[in-house]
């Protein structure tokens, strides 16, 4: 007769079931985004995805990382691209096919990527559990730091990066006729 | 804790459905979306080797995810500047048909 404690051991904790729901809905929806013929279907799709990445951040216990995605990703990129379906009209309501020549190589490619990660991953004694981390605020601002000192070229180079793509976009994108 | 290799997983499956939709879908939008998914798959397997890492309060896979986000912002930017100037002069973003270089 196994011991009372033994079996509760076996039941997943609530972080567990909190990351099934969540990896469900990120799984689901990143699946649904590829695979809705209708394009505007597929960014909202792409919204529902990000929203669950975000959350899964928040798991991992990086806060900072959570909201950035949420700022960056479902406030700004996913209006571009809501943007971008608008202006190129006609696109969008699947009158041709949504998928090229490739579709059934394409497939057999992500699955073999898919179960041959799987398989290493599955294969390799991960650690269970992650080191314990200190006050959030503390992290946040350490992260900052890091930034102005450590990190200070990559950070200046982002910030140039930025700049000429944006120039770049609005060049490109400007209309010559007018 | 919920344990690395469930994070990992969830990453490959993510990364499989951008690759799908950057390898098969014809318009270049989907295809910028399927970029944008693998792109947020390596963030979470960024992350979660940072959580998981002996080396938790160096921060470095939080700066790097951040570093990721702003190219990924950049990257998108400049595909759907693309995108527009392309359909202004072509009027159509189906890749297959942008085959003008095609000897």
């Amino acid at each position: 007769m196994p011991d009372i404690s033994q079996l509760l051991a076996l039941l997943p904790t609530m972080q567990q079931v909190v990351y099934g729901g969540l990896a469900t809905v990120v799984a689901v929806s990143a699946l649904f985004t590829v695979l809705a013929p209708n394009l505007f279907h597929s960014a909202l799709g792409l919204v529902a995805t990000l929203f669950g990445i975000a959350g899964i951040y928040v798991m991992l216990e990086a806060e900072f990382l959570a909201v950035s995605q949420i700022l960056v990703y479902v406030g700004a990129i996913s209006t571009l691209i809501t943007f971008a379906i608008m202006l190129t009209r006609g696109m969008m309501f699947g009158r041709t096919a949504a998928t090229n020549r490739q579709m059934l190589a394409s497939i057999l490619i992500a699955s073999l990527f898919f179960l041959g990660t799987l398989g290493v991953v599955t294969h390799v004694e991960w650690p269970m559990v992650g080191a314990p981390l200190g006050d959030g605020e503390a992290l946040i601002a350490k992260l900052g730091e890091l930034f102005v000192t450590v990190y200070i070229l990559p950070f200046i180079m982002m910030a140039l990066l930025l700049l000429v793509a944006l120039a770049g976009a609005i060049l490109l994108a400007r209309d010559d006729r007018a | 804790m919920v344990p690395l290799g469930w994070y990992l997983s969830l990453a490959a499956f993510v990364f499989a459905c951008g690759l799908y939709a950057a390898l098969a879908r014809r318009n270049a939008i989907a295809v910028l979306i399927g970029i944008e998914l693998m792109l947020n798959s390596v963030n979470i397997n960024l992350l979660a080797f940072w959580r998981y890492s002996d080396t938790v309060d160096q921060l470095a896979g939080q700066v790097f995810a951040i570093f990721v986000i702003a190219i990924a912002a950049a990257e998108a930017a400049v595909g759907l500047a693309l995108i527009i100037s392309v359909y202004r002069s072509r009027n159509t973003v189906n890749l297959d048909e942008l085959d003008i270089l095609k000897g």
